[in-house]
């Protein structure tokens, strides 16, 4: 079990890099708790694996260190950081059984047979492998193979860190939810530290206890599901986490309210000293759509209505911007035009993509509508 | 309305089918039909039945040349598969390197076969030849004319020399069908370069071994043209392989019945092996009992 | 004038790959085939687009009888799971590919080229090969191909499986806007139930190589036919419970039993399953009628912007989604809430007996 430090850590995959667009990753600094579990989550290009790959030393940083515990192990191998690693796809060994696919990184440390024997039954059972240890694990579904190559990293006792790429791309639909519990199950009990590659945002959130979520070689947060959910601090989380994601409207600042147009925005009290251009982020969880003027609510032109089953997806349109509204099964929109309620507490303000923190800064309390 | 109109996509198919007709089924069926008669001249022929073949079968002279083939083809896959698996393993995976290396390992594969012979006439001749009077310059008396053992080395040697890199050249892209996970998760695990080798790389080889194997037997079980422009067979019937024989009763002895029968029980001799070839590979490394 | 399904079937050895399907489909609609991966939707869209010849039945475009005619000569277009595109040409030569082969005038090929181009997003890219796009924009390019054709028939074979989900988000929207304007009779398969939805048009839900219901979609989806329909055109799937009616009062599981819901009147005594969306179930009473049953917490799952809460107890295991994002702990006790308003009521062989869109039926 390890605490991680990323130290200055970047990464380019030509020499000499110039500008910010020749990192494949750009440089960071954070320092991972040990015993958690994170997710790196961002579309396919942003860096995310090139992080991994220097984590379990495949890939050597081109400038930065990367500490496990305190421990510098930026020019160590693979094998010399007592990291564990679940592919893509399923890495076994064909011609063994599971058992000693299983046992494999056990003899190759000259571990004693009988200790082999004990850990092995212990991991097996749970991972619900116990019935199938005699078989040739060639001959398993790739669901059990994944299970197997998580095994292998369980066995040992010296294992600093879990790392997970994508393992779930092969697996059928159905059997996913087991293995996202099972993943779960055993990090609460070994209180190991995980970290985990994907692309999609319900194996990220559900999976993570902190999700790093990242894009073009550059880390934009971390933080928990609902912290992402609640106060991306950068705009490209807001989209991206969420369906569908986060409005953005461009506004003007002043005096305590964001003019979009010529309708006011009433915000919360502790933006009351900022002036300028922002962008106005807002959740279409959060805006409220009623068929008559209420206090502080701005008359709207109705776009679209989407009936989405479960909930219903408004499109509106403010002076010239539009926005989606979300709403639930039940509720009944106004056909042409309505009004529109920005909630202030879930206003959040972007100045060039970044979150502009209001000032002193207050923790929402209001919660989730359901 | 039955029909596909799509049927005219059988007339496609119909040139094959004549190819294949002239160029395999009606010569087989010929020399079936020649393996039954003793043919004296192109209008005299005398239905024999059975008796070529059973001459065939109790011809010591031929019993020998099938020991010596089969000799010889074992000796040909002990020696060449894992030769061609070292240096497929050696070979450098990328760059420049790996290309240069490919250029020069194919090389051998690239003369004909008729030549192949010539250049190893020369090469071990005991007189000029590099290889032939280095070793006699050694002290070491080395003729392949004179001496059957080094007859034998030299076949073997040019046999090896000639093939081998085909070998090399279906490991090689076997390895490198090898997904770097493998290895990574390997390197992980603490696996040393020899159970890497034993267990990932080996295992994943078994499909292009499996035709390396199939396709060396078959070729060097036919061998002929090498030994023949080398050694002729000799000296003595030391080098005399299967399709030496063969070609001596047929050409040189115009005993067209015989050598039909021979033929027959050659090419069924080479379709057991194959086969047996095939299904223990087939299950080889899969669990199940072969 | 319409594509009509009569009675078709497709045998391939002993298996049924379809299995009798009759249907009628209009120019200008847009139609989801909903099913699980081997419900038979591609099997069907093969049928369609006479790439595989029906064991039985007929196949009538405009009325015309189309079932042994080959596919090249029929006006057809198909998009696949794969992003497919000639790879050695450009993405312009790529869309005008159909266009070049059906001897389209230079000037007509280059303005409709370039329309379709526009309209899917692609028109700066025009001069790349597709080895030198994203996923997204190379299953754009095989989608701009099959637009510019102007088939009668365009079949897509789930189209979006194989994007980053944002991508498929961005798409799905698209796609509805593209194919408001056209004429073409449009197939699209699909296994996500929110796809079909977002999409809207018609749905038709397969299962086993039958076709269950074909209607409006967010008419299917508000009365699913069958306990089947209900959990192919539900994500996540509707909780199914047993229930027993006796005397005007409806045992469910464990639960304690209550006095029919209004929609329910009329119902005969007897065996039953009760249908529960996951998004109508909530972990907080709301209201005095709810019924309650007790369960454990196995795993809470976070999309974006709702929770997943599976739950399990001695009878069988639930799904609840809440909007927002929530921790549950792993086996955490809860109270799963209902309100009787909204149940589902199937026969005992599954066929709906009332939903809270129509009255009782039985």
């Amino acid at each position: 079990m390890a605490r991680i430090e990323l130290k200055n850590l970047a990464h380019a995959y030509q020499p000499n890099p110039k500008d910010a667009a020749d990192y494949a990753l750009k440089p960071i600094d954070h320092v991972w708790q040990d015993g958690l579990a994170y997710a790196l989550l961002g579309p396919s290009g942003c860096g995310k694996t090139t992080l991994l790959n220097i984590i379990s030393g495949l890939l050597k940083p081109s400038q930065g260190q990367i500490l496990f515990d305190g421990t510098d192990v930026t020019t160590r191998a693979p094998q010399e950081r007592n990291i564990a690693q679940v592919f893509q796809f399923p890495v076994i060994y064909d011609t063994m059984s599971v058992y000693n696919n299983l046992a494999f990184p056990l003899r190759n440390r000259k571990v004693a047979e009988t200790n082999i024997r004990s850990r092995v039954e212990e991991i097996a059972e749970m991972l619900d492998l116990s019935a199938d240890l005699e078989k040739r694990a060639a001959n398993l579904s790739a669901d059990a193979k994944q299970k197997i190559s998580l095994g292998r990293g369980l066995v040992r006792s010296d294992v600093a860190a879990i790392l997970f790429d994508e393992p779930l791309t092969v697996i059928d639909p159905h059997l996913k939810l087991l293995l996202r519990r099972k993943l779960k199950q055993i990090h609460a009990r070994f209180k190991l530290t995980m970290v985990y590659v994907t692309h999609d945002q319900l194996e990220a959130l559900t999976f993570a206890d902190r999700v790093v979520v990242m894009n073009d070689g550059q880390v934009l947060q971390i933080g928990t599901p609902q912290e992402l959910f609640e106060t991306p601090r950068h705009t490209f989380v807001g989209f991206f986490i969420g369906s569908p994601g986060m409005n953005f409207l461009a506004c003007r600042v002043s005096r305590g309210k964001a003019l979009v147009g010529s309708a006011q925005i009433a915000l919360a009290a502790d933006y009351g000293a900022l002036e300028g251009d922002f962008e106005l982020g807002i959740r279409p969880e959060f805006l409220k759509l009623h068929a008559t003027q209420t206090l502080g609510s701005l008359p709207v032109k109705i776009c679209e209505n989407e009936n989405l089953g479960s909930c219903k997806i408004i499109t509106v349109q403010l002076a010239d911007q539009q926005l989606k509204v979300r709403l639930g099964e039940e509720e009944t929109p106004p056909t042409t035009a309505g009004f529109l309620e920005f909630p202030a507490a879930w206003i959040r303000l972007y100045a060039k993509g970044l979150l502009v923190e209001p000032e002193p800064r207050k923790q929402p309390t209001q919660e989730v509508p359901p | 309305m039955n029909k596909w109109n799509d049927n005219k996509a059988w007339f496609m198919v119909i040139p094959v089918f004549l190819v294949v007709a002239v160029s395999a089924i009606l010569p087989l069926m010929t020399v079936v039909n020649y393996s039954l008669q003793d043919i004296f001249s192109p209008t005299q022929r005398i239905f024999v039945g059975t008796e070529w073949y059973r001459d065939a079968l109790t011809d010591p002279r031929l019993q020998e040349a099938f020991g010596r083939q089969m000799l010889f083809s074992g000796l040909v896959l002990l020696i060449e598969i894992p030769l061609g698996i070292l240096i497929a393993l050696m070979m450098p995976k990328k760059g420049w390197g790996a290309s240069l290396s490919l250029v020069l390992v194919a090389l051998p594969l690239l003369i004909p076969w008729n030549v192949i012979g010539t250049i190893w006439i020369i090469f071990t001749r005991p007189d000029i030849g590099l290889f032939g009077a280095a070793i006699n310059h050694l002290g070491l008396v080395f003729d392949h004319t004179a001496s059957p053992l080094d007859a034998w080395i030299t076949v073997m040697l040019m046999e090896v020399w000639h093939w081998t890199p085909l070998v090399v050249l279906l490991a090689y892209a076997g390895l490198q069908a090898i997904p770097e996970a493998y290895f990574h998760a390997a390197k992980i695990d603490g696996a040393s370069s020899w159970a890497t080798f034993r267990y990932i790389q080996l295992p994943k080889l078994r499909g292009v071994l499996t035709i390396a194997i199939l396709l060396r037997f078959m070729d060097s079980f036919l061998i002929y043209a090498e030994p023949f422009v080398l050694t002729g067979g000799g000296p003595g019937n030391a080098t005399t392989f299967l399709s030496i024989y063969l070609v001596k009763i047929a050409v040189g002895q115009f005993d067209l019945g015989p050598a039909a029968a021979f033929s027959i029980i050659y090419f069924l001799i080479i379709l057991l092996i194959s086969w047996l070839f095939y299904q223990v590979l087939l299950k080889a490394g899969t669990g199940e009992k072969s | 004038m319409s594509l009509v399904l009569d009675k078709i079937c497709k045998h391939v050895g002993n298996e049924r790959h379809i299995d009798n399907i009759s249907l009628q489909l209009e120019p200008g609609t847009f139609n989801v085939l909903l099913g699980r991966t081997l419900a038979g939707k591609t099997s069907l869209m093969r049928l369609m687009a006479g790439l595989d010849r029906p064991s039985s039945g007929r196949l009538l475009m405009k009325g015309k009888d189309l079932t042994g005619l080959p596919v090249r000569q029929r006006d057809v277009a198909m998009v696949y799971q794969q992003f497919i595109n000639y790879p050695s040409m450009t993405v312009y030569k790529n869309i005008a590919s159909p266009l070049k082969l059906a001897k389209v005038n230079k000037k007509e090929l280059d303005r409709r080229v370039r329309e379709v181009a526009e309209m899917l997003h692609i028109e700066n890219l025009l001069d790349r090969l597709p080895v030198e796009l994203s996923g997204g924009q190379q299953q754009r390019t095989a989608i701009a191909r099959a637009l510019v054709k102007d088939a009668e028939l365009l079949l897509l074979d789930e189209p979006l499986v194989n994007l980053d989900y944002k991508l498929r988000e961005e798409l799905r929207i698209e796609m509805r806007e593209i194919f408001k304007r056209r004429d073409a009779i449009v197939v699209y398969a699909t296994t996500e139930p929110l796809e079909a939805l977002t999409l809207g048009g018609n749905t038709a839900v397969m299962h086993a190589g039958q076709l269950e219901q074909f209607g409006p979609t967010v008419e299917v989806y508000q009365n699913p036919q069958s306990s089947r329909i209900a959990k192919a055109f539900s994500d996540p799937q509707i909780n199914i419970v047993p229930a027993r009616l006796v005397g005007g009062q409806l045992h469910i599981g464990t639960a304690a039993s209550i006095p029919l819901a209004q929609h329910m009147h009329g119902l005969a005594d007897g065996e039953y399953q009760v249908g529960m969306r996951a998004n109508h179930l909530r972990l907080v009473q709301k209201s005095d009628e709810d019924l309650a049953f007790a369960a454990q917490v196995e795993i809470a799952e976070i999309s974006g912007s709702e929770t997943y809460i599976h739950l399990s107890n001695a009878e069988q295991s639930w799904t609840v989604q809440l909007p927002g994002i929530h921790s549950y702990p792993m086996g955490a006790a809860a109270t799963i809430y209902i309100n009787p308003s909204q149940l589902y009521l199937f026969t005992a062989q599954g066929q709906l007996a009332a939903s809270t869109q129509t009255a009782a039926r039985i």
